[in-house]
């Protein structure tokens, strides 16, 4: 088609030499800023080239004089926010764990700490909002089976709850009453009748009534008289409307047949003292934290060697 | 490449900009420039610095945009980010405004009011001042170079210099405390934004009121081509009035000839002295008629006033006129007088509606309470059940305390039989109906609230958390929000 080429006659200019319709298309020369541009960046691309990462190779790239990294960036961000964190980590590392709450700044960071911890090592059982589920407790209530102020919920998260590798872990067994034949399936019908009874789930009944004899018995040693549970052994509360594994007729049944055995890993194990204290501050935040026994002789002593112990 | 014939009538697609020299006049229009000048600038330049007490806890500038804490001060009036309605209206006012102006008078903004007209004008004085009026300027412009005209550049462009600095140094005042600002900006501790804004502002205020000028009304700016589309043949615009000008005698001498008595007087009254086309500033010719290059600056019509004047025939050779009066008056009828042209429906129209909006966002502001109530209900967990059977849910509530001193609010559940509140840093024993809370001044507290409720009711229940500012009964809000809890079966 270059034969079409032709000068146009108003401009001066080449035309490119096709036409579509009768429309030509005028040659004109690039405008200078656009070229200089165009080179500018070819320059830089050959210098970028040089720098930094660039060519993929059959294993790898090349690297780039400059020695940069996405990954290598990345873990100096990470350096930098751990130098930045490491005043307010040493802060809570020196305080103990009852007074953290007492101080605002501590408080917040251990608060925030514990909450992407949590996200890290919690939500699996418990739930993204702490909520837990059928047998992983829900945080946010008030209800505690080992109890529910900071130094005690520090404890529980530092050596876990009847953890076999740990001597210092919250260690309780509630026996199979029905599959070790301690009760008859009639019995243990009957306890739970009481049980539902005393949580006020069902009216008064012959069978509630044999109940109450057979719970005497057998499980007011853990669980209290009037079924109030006992934080020292984790027995719960049976009096609440709060059920880690149901309240209904069958969970209960099959409670008392077969027991329960909720196990909770030693995070201290796991986990650095900080990042602990972090997590019982946060899930004692959550709305259904308890006040220490005594604020003004609170047991600093206690805590440091449970933290102390933690760390050997 | 092919030459093209120099008889060839085809436009040229580029036209070199060549350098405009407007003479100095002098007139009503000129002096009504002079004043929309002065109070124009004025206003610019002091604004910032005139203080306005709000007590303790608020800035004392009577005009700030508080960028960084999101507050923005004019007078006695505060707006926070969420009224920026405010801001919106004050910009519908000013496009109905602008509606008004140009269907009543044309481009009256383009000619006295827009900023590029008012520095083009202040440089352009600048440049006479320098290097005297229009002819010397061209002679200066024509002579080659020398001490003399190098002196005469540099102090020029130095005093433009100086011009943009200040302009854009003024600009940055009122986004921060303008005493305060000043100092860091001489001490060189202001924040680098500063300094960038003013090195901005300067540039483009020396480029385009320095070198470019015309160019940004005629190539650059869209206002002419919206404002041009919304005149009618009602708008007051600069006309020529070529019945009566037509055909043009040359000269002052001829037209007296033709004056005297005796003689047939065939000639208009245009005697081509050129003047309302050397006084233009963007270099235009109005005999040819409206054109998109006209500002109507109306600086031709003094021009012209004053040769008419000067050579004994009526004034208004040149005069604002709307299209239809040129057409009555061309016939030899009685143009309609200027002040009934404007009251026509469609000024009136967009006269109404510019105070209708501007009464309304008036008695908005006068209504509006400087209190509000967000809550923002935990949505995971939805609802945690206690021990005791009862349900609980947890809301983020923030409180806004919108007035410059601190204040205590007291915040009530409304519905919810059974239901109570307590604070985070409170426990359950404290639940009550009501909570006070101190809020700072001028800022949001944000307090996470526990609302506790029976569990016997509705999966959802609507209440609503009112606030009540203590020492004004009027200052009040709510927010609607609802109690969730478990399904029955759950």
């Amino acid at each position: 088609m270059a034969d079409k080429k032709r000068i146009d006659e108003v401009t001066g200019v080449s035309t490119a030499g096709h036409e579509w319709d009768g429309i030509e298309e005028l040659d004109n020369p690039m405008p200078r800023w656009w070229l200089w541009a165009f080179y500018a960046s070819i320059a830089w691309g050959v210098v970028y080239v040089v720098l930094f990462p660039a060519w993929p190779l059959v294993h790898g790239a090349t690297q780039g004089v400059l020695g940069w990294s996405s990954h290598g960036q990345f873990e100096k961000e990470l350096a930098a926010d751990q130098l930045k964190k490491a005043p307010i980590r040493a802060a809570i590392d020196r305080t103990p764990i009852e007074q953290i709450p007492d101080n605002p700044a501590l408080f917040e960071a251990a608060v925030e700490g514990g909450r992407s911890a949590f996200k890290v090592h919690c939500v699996q059982c418990h739930g993204s909002g702490a909520a837990g589920g059928k047998g992983y407790p829900n945080l946010n209530d008030d209800d505690w089976l080992w109890g529910g102020n900071i130094a005690e919920i520090h404890y529980t998260i530092a050596h876990g709850v009847r953890n076999p590798d740990h001597d210092k872990t919250r260690l309780s067994q509630m026996p199979a009453f029905g599959r070790d034949g301690i009760l008859q399936p009639e019995e243990v019908s009957d306890v739970v009748s009481y049980v539902r009874l005393i949580s006020k789930q069902e009216q008064a009944s012959p069978s509630a009534q044999r109940g109450a004899k057979i719970f005497a018995d057998n499980c007011a040693v853990c669980h209290g008289t009037r079924g109030e549970g006992n934080r020292q052994f984790g027995a719960p509360k049976l009096s609440d409307a709060i059920w880690l594994y149901g309240g209904d007729r069958d969970a209960l049944t099959a409670s008392v047949t077969n027991a329960r055995y909720g196990v909770m890993p030693a995070w201290g194990a796991r986990l650095d003292p900080v990042t602990i204290k972090m997590l019982a501050t946060y899930v004692h935040a959550l709305g259904g934290g308890e006040a220490l026994p005594d604020k003004a002789t609170a047991r600093p002593a206690a805590a440091g060697k449970a933290t102390q112990d933690v760390k050997d | 490449m092919s030459k093209i014939d120099s008889t060839d009538p085809a436009p040229a697609l580029f036209e070199a900009r060549h350098k405009v020299f407007p003479k100095a006049v002098d007139g009503t229009y000129r002096r009504l420039k002079w004043a929309v000048m002065i109070v124009a600038l004025g206003i610019y330049y002091a604004t910032p610095w005139i203080r306005w007490d709000r007590g303790t806890y608020a800035p004392d500038q009577a005009v700030l945009v508080d960028i960084a804490h999101r507050r923005f001060y004019m007078f006695s009036i505060e707006i926070w980010p969420h009224e920026f309605y405010y801001v919106a209206g004050l910009l519908i006012m000013a496009g109905i405004g602008l509606f008004l102006v140009t269907s009543a008078v044309g481009r009256a903004w383009c000619g006295y009011a827009c900023h590029q007209t008012v520095w083009t004008d202040l440089f352009v004085h600048v440049e006479r001042f320098i290097d005297g009026d229009r002819n010397a300027q061209i002679k200066l412009q024509r002579a080659p170079w020398g001490p003399g005209k190098l002196a005469r550049r540099v102090l020029k462009h130095a005093i433009w210099l100086t011009i943009s600095i200040l302009t854009g140094g003024a600009w940055i005042f009122y986004f921060a405390d303008a005493p305060g600002l000043l100092r860091d900006l001489l001490h060189g501790s202001a924040p680098v934004v500063a300094y960038a804004t003013i090195g901005v502002l300067t540039a483009t205020t020396y480029i385009f009121g320095g070198l470019l000028r015309e160019q940004v009304c005629i190539y650059m700016c869209p206002w002419p081509r919206i404002q041009t589309a919304m005149t009618d043949e009602k708008s007051l615009i600069v006309t020529y009035k070529h019945w009566r000008g037509e055909p043009r005698t040359h000269g002052l001498k001829k037209a007296s000839e033709e004056a005297a008595p005796g003689s047939e007087a065939k000639f208009g009254d245009c005697i081509d002295c050129l003047q309302c086309v050397q006084v233009c500033p963007t270099d235009i010719d109005i005999r040819q008629g409206p054109q998109i290059g006209c500002i109507t600056c109306a600086l031709c019509i003094d021009a012209c006033d004053r040769v008419m004047g000067q050579i004994g025939r009526p004034r208004g050779l040149i005069d604002y006129a709307t299209e239809i009066d040129c057409e009555l008056e061309m016939r030899g009828e009685q143009p309609v007088p200027v002040i009934k042209r404007l009251l026509r429906p469609r000024t009136l129209i967009y006269f109404g509606l510019w105070c209708a909006i501007g009464l309304a966002m008036l008695f908005a502001l006068g209504t509006r309470t400087r209190v509000d109530i967000a809550a923002n209900a935990d949505r995971n967990p939805v609802f945690v059940r206690l021990s005791d059977g009862s349900i609980r849910n947890a809301y983020l509530v923030k409180l806004r305390n919108m007035q410059s001193r601190p204040r205590t609010m007291t915040i009530t559940l409304e519905g919810l039989p059974g239901g109570a509140m307590w604070q985070e840093s409170e426990t359950r024993a404290q639940a009550a109906r009501s909570l006070r809370l101190d809020v700072p001044a001028d800022q949001v507290l944000k307090e996470r609230i526990y609302v506790v409720a029976p569990a016997q009711g509705p999966a959802r229940e609507d209440f609503v958390f009112a606030v009540q500012a203590g020492d004004s009964a009027k200052e009040k809000a709510q927010d609607d929000e609802s109690f969730v809890r478990p399904e029955v079966g759950q």
